[in-house]
């Protein structure tokens, strides 16, 4: 019971941040999962409610209130959306780490993220061998979206079609460099993301490709580790110190103008949730991470706002490519970035851009969310799928690269033949060379 | 006990509606009222009508009191259950039946969200004037029990106006009817005027038929600042004696100004004493004359500035400013405690001097905002819940607050309802004679009183 109080005392921490809350239920009309489920328990006044009750002691059950709690894609639409400003997020991120930390973290994950994230070169040579391997394990189903699905596994990755390890990530591909600015005058840190390095190095390439093109320097290290955000989503706040610690040895004493992501959960975790985690870490490191955080960009921003580029002049001869964007909960709800992707897209004059149905609405990944509570994640995947196809698109772009893996997943899943990419990648398709 | 009323309610709504545990009962304890929750024994969510009907059904025979819940977003504790009670959830029930472009009325279940319905009829060239600040979210069950209005109340009516009749369930789960998708209709009593604004106390909707009117060809609007807050109340009765019956009326107050200012730069000029957002509709060339009018009235009383739009843009920029007030007001403080005394449109003026003095008297922050032109002001209280001693003040000026508005010939309630928040309250309007007349008929209806007991006349 000892463990109880201290949980209740970890509570009473962020009563300021609950109270705030004034149950107007106006988060009803954007929380994805509450549309599908529509339980109270669901949307963030419930789930608020349910931390007060705890906090106060009126609830026994903190196994009832983690499962309510978990079921929550962090997509931040109740926080964009609450009249009180309420930061939903933080309150979530905070109460997951507390409750982890009185039920102690799943083996699984304890593996993954105290045995693997926390050592990114174990990580990397891992999956590098798992890569080697997974053909003898699953199947491509989807030449277009590149997409497979378990042969052997089907339990524990539930008949998802994912995509497929690359054969080679980024960090094998592209070797670290560190180059001196250009004619562009502008430097940049390229934090690439475990996604993108493992999964997607051709977005990865894209961003290379442009920033050469652009005379933009890049200082890419490969000891770069995750972000962090899978495990504190998970509510292993110690992994996740872990995590910014190492990435703070890495990035904090280089020389550059701007930290360039082309993952969206990467740029609005180290935007905002590094400062908002490192309360609690020496000063100096608060410093350093503020500083950091500060210098963060998503590419599509970055390429827009600091390189200024513009329409490529390239031929462009029959019917352009229509092209669809996803915005990401990460970059739009968190940080209020929409145009510049589209902008971005819209520097390629052999596409054309046509809007979907609520472009803005989650597509049901939400991180580790899709591993717990697929069928949920599936169904609010399945709306966004189909606002996809509607458009008549052949190419679906978004900039998060877990936006593009669930994307991807339920487009496969229908028979739909859309490629996915990334604005970025759009982009590089009118430089030179290609 | 409670793992067996659990199965008897299984058994009509499927396992997966039943919501027993103890996170669910706490889930549907609250709504959006500044009251204390109170824990139901579980929460059943029926998703064909007949279910609905079997719910209620059992509910009686068990003496079980019943709360219907929409989205909990009233704010006079109308949804907090009984203790030990069932809340039933119309958020399955959510089909609009029908919408009839050449006879201009729909059908929905109860569930149906408001904001939802409204634009569907928008897509068919149609109009559902009533717009509830909470829209996006409430629900037509909701808005018909607790008799919801919005910012166009002023020209265009409030939720009664617009229900032309339904279907609900009584206490013995049977099925009444009354109304008709006719225009006219006095076919029997007026039953479904009776359910509108009655709060889930006398029966359970089903299915509401719904008025629907073309909607304006044309609108404009415009914003008139004022440095003397009788001059602004006095441009309200003025227009209105001018025969202009505006869409929306709608007053700030300095207070809300500069925090709406603070929040949302929305270039509102923080040394105004009080604010009008004034919006007319109709045909284009009447909307002219109208707007030019209303202009040329706030002149002459003293406006010291006025901002007409030129454009669906500007007069957006307008209206998001009224949008932000009560987000601007709610950021202030941790609790926020919305309240809705009505006056006579001509008592403004008294009502607002006497809120400030009762934000004086009682040393509490007070904003007001609302629909000046139906007399609806919304005094908005900033506090925080846990500091104990300064809540007792606030629930004191509560209660001067409804004092003076009934002393001002005004209402407890302009459109949130009754509810527990305000039961107290309701002799000190009504009389005894009629909560008398109430209670009768609910126990005629209700005798073993389980329909949402405790809302509207306390007991
Ligand atoms: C931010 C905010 C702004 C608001 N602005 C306005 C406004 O401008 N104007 C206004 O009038 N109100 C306003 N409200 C109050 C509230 O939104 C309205 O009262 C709304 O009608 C409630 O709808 P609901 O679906 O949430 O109903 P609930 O709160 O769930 O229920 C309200 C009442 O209706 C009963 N009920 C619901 N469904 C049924 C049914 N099927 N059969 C019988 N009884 C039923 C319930 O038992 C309860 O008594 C606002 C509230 C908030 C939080
Ligand atoms: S919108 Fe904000 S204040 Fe309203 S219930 Fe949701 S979290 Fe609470
Ligand atoms: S973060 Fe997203 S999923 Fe979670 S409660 Fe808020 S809106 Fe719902």
């Amino acid at each position: 019971m000892s463990e109880m109080r201290q949980l209740v005392g970890l509570l009473k921490q962020i009563d300021d941040q609950l109270v705030a809350c004034m149950r107007c239920g106006m988060c009803q009309a954007v929380c994805p999962i509450y549309a599908e489920t529509g339980l109270e328990g669901h949307v963030a006044r419930g789930k608020i409610a349910l931390l007060e009750c705890l906090a106060d002691e009126v609830i026994k059950d903190p196994a009832g209130v983690k499962e309510r709690l978990d079921a929550c894609l962090l997509c931040g639409s109740c926080q964009a959306n609450c009249p009180s400003g309420v930061k939903a997020l933080d309150i979530f991120l905070k109460a997951r780490a507390f409750l982890t930390g009185y039920y102690g973290l799943p083996p699984v994950k304890r593996a993954i993220f105290r045995g693997l994230l926390q050592n990114p070169k174990l990580f990397d040579t891992v999956l590098g061998v798992a890569s080697k391997f997974q053909g003898l394990f699953t199947k491509p189903v989807n030449d277009m979206l590149g997409s497979s699905c378990a042969r052997v596994f089907s339990d524990l990755i539930g008949g998802r079609h994912f995509a497929p390890l690359a054969d080679k990530p980024l960090h094998d591909v592209a070797t670290q460099r560190d180059t001196p600015r250009g004619h562009s005058g502008l430097k940049i840190a390229f934090f690439y993301g475990c996604v993108v390095d493992k999964m997607f190095p051709r977005i990865g390439e894209a961003v290379l490709k442009v920033c050469d093109h652009h005379g933009v320097g890049v200082f890419m290290p490969h000891a770069q580790a995750c972000c962090g955000i899978p495990a504190l989503s998970s509510g292993d706040r110690e992994t996740f110190e872990k995590l910014v610690a190492l990435n703070m040895k890495v990035f904090a004493e280089s020389d550059f103008d701007v930290l360039v992501t082309p993952c969206a959960t990467c740029t609005s975790t180290i935007k905002k949730i590094w400062p908002l985690m490192a309360e609690d870490l020496p000063a100096t490191t608060r410093y350093q991470v503020k500083e950091l955080s500060a210098k963060v960009k998503d590419i599509s921003a970055f390429l827009i706002q600091d390189v200024g580029v513009t329409p490529a002049d390239v031929a462009v001869s029959g019917e352009p490519v229509t092209v669809t964007y996803h915005d990401p909960c990460h970059l739009k709800k968190s940080l209020g970035v929409s145009a510049e992707p589209r902008a971005l897209i819209g520097c390629n004059p052999r596409y054309k851009l046509q809007e979907m149905d609520g472009a803005d609405s989650c597509c049901g990944s939400g991180g580790s969310f899709t591993l717990q509570h697929y069928d949920l994640s599936k169904r609010i995947g399945k709306r966004k799928r189909d606002n996809i196809v509607a458009t008549g698109a052949t190419v679906a772009a978004t900039s998060c690269p877990a936006c593009m893996l669930q994307i991807g997943d339920m487009l496969s899943q229908a028979g739909d033949t859309l490629a996915i990419r990334h604005p970025v990648e759009i982009y590089a398709e009118t430089l030179a060379g290609r | 006990m409670s793992n067996h009323l659990s199965q008897k309610f299984e058994e009509i709504v499927g396992t997966g509606n039943v919501l027993a545990s103890e996170v669910d009962r706490h889930n549907y304890a609250y709504d959006a009222a500044v009251l204390p929750p109170q824990l139901p024994a579980l929460a059943v969510r029926p998703e064909t009508p007949e279910a609905l009907g079997r719910v209620v059904k059992t509910c009686n025979e068990l003496g079980l009191p019943l709360t219907v819940r929409g989205s909990g977003t009233n704010l006079s504790g109308g949804t907090i259950p009984s203790e030990g009670g069932v809340v039933v959830l119309t958020g399955a029930l959510n089909k609009i039946i029908e919408i009839n472009e050449a006879d201009m009325y729909a059908v929905v279940q109860t569930g149906v969200v408001t904001a939802k319905f409204a634009a569907e009829v928008a897509k068919r060239g149609l109009f559902y004037p009533p717009d509830p600040g909470s829209q996006a979210v409430s629900t037509m069950g909701g808005n018909v029990a607790e008799n919801a209005g919005g910012l166009r109340g002023l020209k265009y009516g409030v939720t009664k106006d617009y229900v032309m009749g339904m279907s609900f369930y009584d206490v013995d789960g049977e099925l009444v009817k009354t109304g008709s998708r006719t225009v006219k209709c006095v076919t029997g009593m007026n039953l479904h005027g009776l359910m509108v604004g009655s709060e889930g106390t006398l029966g359970v909707f089903n299915e509401i038929i719904l008025k629907l009117v073309p909607p304006p060809k044309a609108s404009k609007a415009m914003m008139a600042i004022f440095d003397d807050l009788g001059k602004a109340s006095e441009t309200v009765a003025a227009i209105i004696a001018a025969k202009i019956v505006p869409a929306t009326l709608e007053y700030m107050d300095d207070f809300t100004i500069k925090t709406v200012e603070d929040f949302a730069h929305a270039g509102l000029p923080t040394d105004a004493k009080a604010l009008l957002l004034i919006e007319v509709d109709g045909h284009p060339a009447q909307v002219e004359d109208e707007a030019a009018e209303v202009e040329a009235i706030c002149k002459r009383i003293g406006a010291t500035r006025i901002q007409v739009a030129k454009d669906a843009v500007e007069r957006n920029k307008v209206w998001e400013a009224r949008r932000a007030a009560l987000s601007a007001l709610a950021r202030v403080r941790p609790t926020t405690v919305l309240e809705d005394a009505t006056v006579p449109r001509s008592k403004i003026p008294a009502m607002v001097g006497a809120l400030e003095k009762i934000a004086e008297k009682y040393k509490l922050t007070i904003g007001t905002f609302g629909h000046a032109g139906d007399g609806n002001l919304h005094p908005t209280i900033l506090t925080d819940k846990r500091d104990h001693a300064e809540f007792t003040r606030v629930e004191a000026a509560i209660d001067e607050i409804f004092d003076v508005a009934l002393s001002l010939g005004g209402t407890l309630s302009g459109e949130h309802g009754i509810g527990m928040a305000k039961s107290k309250y309701m002799v000190k309007e009504v009389g005894q004679g009629s909560i008398m007349y109430a209670k009768r008929l609910k126990a005629a209806m209700d005798p073993k009183n389980i329909l949402n007991p405790g809302k509207i006349t306390g007991a």
